[in-house]
């Protein structure tokens, strides 16, 4: 268990801040915290990838004029964080499209909570 | 300009969609018809580049001038290029259904409503050209935000249907990116052709399981797999007419093609692969029954084609989990089978409630005497659907039924059988009203009246797409074989070179 643990330590963190994001969205009745639980677990999946490109000790990908290339090593991978700004773009997307429909919801049924929009609804 | 073929299928409407809103404040007219011309560049293109394909082999394009692994490539191949002129001949025929229930709507919301219909239509055909599994991704994301808009515009019970459809497709995207992070993590590449090649060596291992099932879980939430259907009826039966149309017609399968690209064309036989299309295939098997369980239960017409949906997108899984070639056969042509159907299904019911207002099931007494022509497409879909000849439906659901057989799966058989009598059960108690119950004075009281569509039954903008759906359910299913052996055939993972 120790084993597992230790060297993976972050991603058993990401783990845990998935399914955080999963029950919020389970179990919260407000339709605006499951938006925010939403987040979280786009928040989480961009972790997830950040730390793949992580290397401990490694620099920026971009070689100074006079120097030769070779020692990859020394460079962290960038292509998760180009990846991953796609996807915080998606995420921005998503929140803003799903803030509207929430305020369009508000409006007309004067409450976030799933319960009382669902009567509101049969009404 | 032919050497750029793939990339202007998603790119026409994608980028005539970001013109729209200004093109908007000038003139509707000129949005329809720069529209329209988008969407006839994607088909032409489609059609150019499978006919590329089918004669000198897949064509990759690469994006940009970057070789692949590190550059995106487009790849069409038989595969992509048959459903890339499903979709794009899809989305011009719906363009053209959609002008008269927008008619009297103020221009701003039109031009809204473009911009979102050709980010949608650029976003499903990115899906299918792309041969990378982000960018698959990146255009889900787009075809799907486009979707939820989309669904939320008609009115406050579509914008609460759409905002549950939102909760659960952003969470299935989000599994899906997960599962791809784990490939990356396992090969470094995101390239379908190079996972395909570094992906078999490390099959054993754990993290392609994880992999195998995050995506498939992802991906069947899209495609409205049970029992992960439950955004399907609510967002497909509040939605307007055209997109219910769209949605219904090609947006699941195209969900479907990525499930089934990514695992019989990436994974490949990879041991998780088995054992996914397994769980898939009884999960599918259930959902045939209690799709159709369900829409017989329904009294509006919509939510019963929306859980007919749900049993009938079962069939393609269920085809891909037979795996003989038999299986692939009925799930490939289920894919076409299904759009044609469903698509003029939708249309139907989405012409009858914009005409007269009616959605419920009982009020559509004798409707046949107003609309013969509308209900006559209703008649051969519905055929289609329960799996009469020379209906495509029945072909489709023909070539499963072998597959099952050759395969020994008994349940599977007699699953198909008996979705086919259900599918009739709900089918003729629509014709039944439709055709020959008399009308209620109290019923006839609270129908609207028919409105003046200028001498025709229903404006010209709407009949027509609706009559092109149901002459070609009767086309394809009479030219079914050569459409097997001249396309679907290429389009299988061991075809021949």
């Amino acid at each position: 268990m120790l084993a597992l643990t230790a060297g993976y330590i972050n991603f058993w963190l990401i783990a845990i801040l998935l399914l955080v994001g999963f029950y919020g969205i389970i179990a919260t009745e407000n339709l605006l915290k499951k938006l925010m639980a939403l987040n979280v677990i786009s928040v989480a999946i961009i972790l997830f990838y950040l730390n793949l490109g992580q290397k401990a000790g490694g620099t920026v990908p971009i070689l100074p004029p006079g120097v030769e290339a070779g020692v990859t090593e020394a460079y962290a991978n960038p292509l998760p964080h180009t990846l991953m700004l796609t996807a915080i773009v998606v995420g921005v997307a998503t929140t803003g499209v799903g803030l509207a429909m929430l305020r369009k919801i508000y409006k007309r049924y004067g409450s976030l909570e799933e319960p009382v929009v669902l009567k509101e609804m049969r009404k | 300009m032919t050497a750029h073929l793939p990339a202007l299928i998603p790119v026409a409407p994608l980028v005539i969609a970001l013109l729209t809103p200004i093109l908007a404040r000038l003139s509707v007219t000129l949005v329809r018809i720069t529209a329209l011309t988008a969407l006839l560049i994607s088909l032409a293109s489609s059609a150019g580049a499978l006919q590329h394909a089918l004669v000198e082999g897949t064509w990759h394009y690469h994006f940009g001038g970057w070789a692949p692994p590190w550059g995106i490539e487009y790849v069409i191949d038989p595969l992509a290029g048959i459903i890339a002129v499903l979709v794009s001949f899809f989305c011009l025929l719906v363009l053209v259904y959609a002008a008269p229930y927008l008619a009297g709507k103020p221009a701003q919301e039109k031009g809204y409503f473009y911009t979102l219909y050709l980010l949608l239509a650029a976003g499903l055909l990115g899906m299918v050209v792309t041969g990378d599994v982000f960018n698959l991704y990146v255009f889900l994301e787009i075809s799907s935000l486009a979707a939820y808009a989309l669904i939320a515009s008609g009115g406050s019970r579509a914008t609460v249907a759409a905002y549950r459809y939102l909760l659960i497709g952003t969470a299935a995207a989000s599994l899906y990116l997960l599962g791809i992070g784990y490939l990356y993590a396992l090969t470094g590449s995101l390239n379908m052709a190079d996972l395909a090649v570094l992906l078999p060596p490390l099959a054993a291992t754990n993290a392609v399981a994880l992999a195998v099932a995050l995506i498939t879980i992802g991906l069947g939430i899209k495609m409205a797999l049970f029992p992960l259907h439950g955004w399907l009826p609510d967002a497909y039966s509040s939605a307007p007419a055209p997109v219910a149309g769209i949605l219904a017609a090609v947006m699941a399968k195209v969900s479907a093609y990525a499930i089934y690209r990514i695992l019989y064309f990436v994974f490949k036989t990879a041991a998780p692969v088995q054992v996914a299309l397994d769980i898939a295939g009884w999960m599918a098997a259930a959902g045939i029954l209690y799709g159709s369980i369900m829409a017989i239960a329904q009294r509006d017409l919509w939510r019963m084609l929306a859980y007919s949906s749900v049993a009938q997108m079962a069939y393609i899984i269920l085809g891909l989990a037979l795996g003989n070639i038999m299986g692939l056969y009925g799930a490939l042509l289920q894919i076409l089978s299904h759009a044609f159907t469903k698509g003029c299904l939708f249309l139907v019911a989405g012409s009858i409630s914009h005409q007269t207002g009616i959605r419920d099931i009982p009020r559509l007494a004798r409707l046949s005497r107003r609309m013969p022509w509308t209900l006559a497409a209703f008649v051969v879909a519905a055929m289609s659907m329960v799996g009469l000849p020379p209906t495509v439906g029945f072909f489709s659901k023909w070539y499963l039924m072998l597959g099952a057989v050759e395969a020994g799966a008994w349940v599977f058989v007699a699953v198909l059988v008996a979705s086919s009598l259900l599918t009739a059960v709900y089918f003729f108690r629509v014709l039944e009203y439709a055709y020959l119950k008399e009308d209620q004075g109290q019923v006839e009281g609270q129908t609207r009246e028919v409105k003046a569509a200028g001498g025709w039954e229903l404006a010209p903008a709407m009949l027509v797409p609706v009559l092109i759906l149901g002459l070609g359910i009767l086309t394809l299913g009479i030219f079914s074989d050569q459409i097997i052996s001249g396309y679907i055939h290429f389009a299988l993972p061991w075809r021949m070179p």
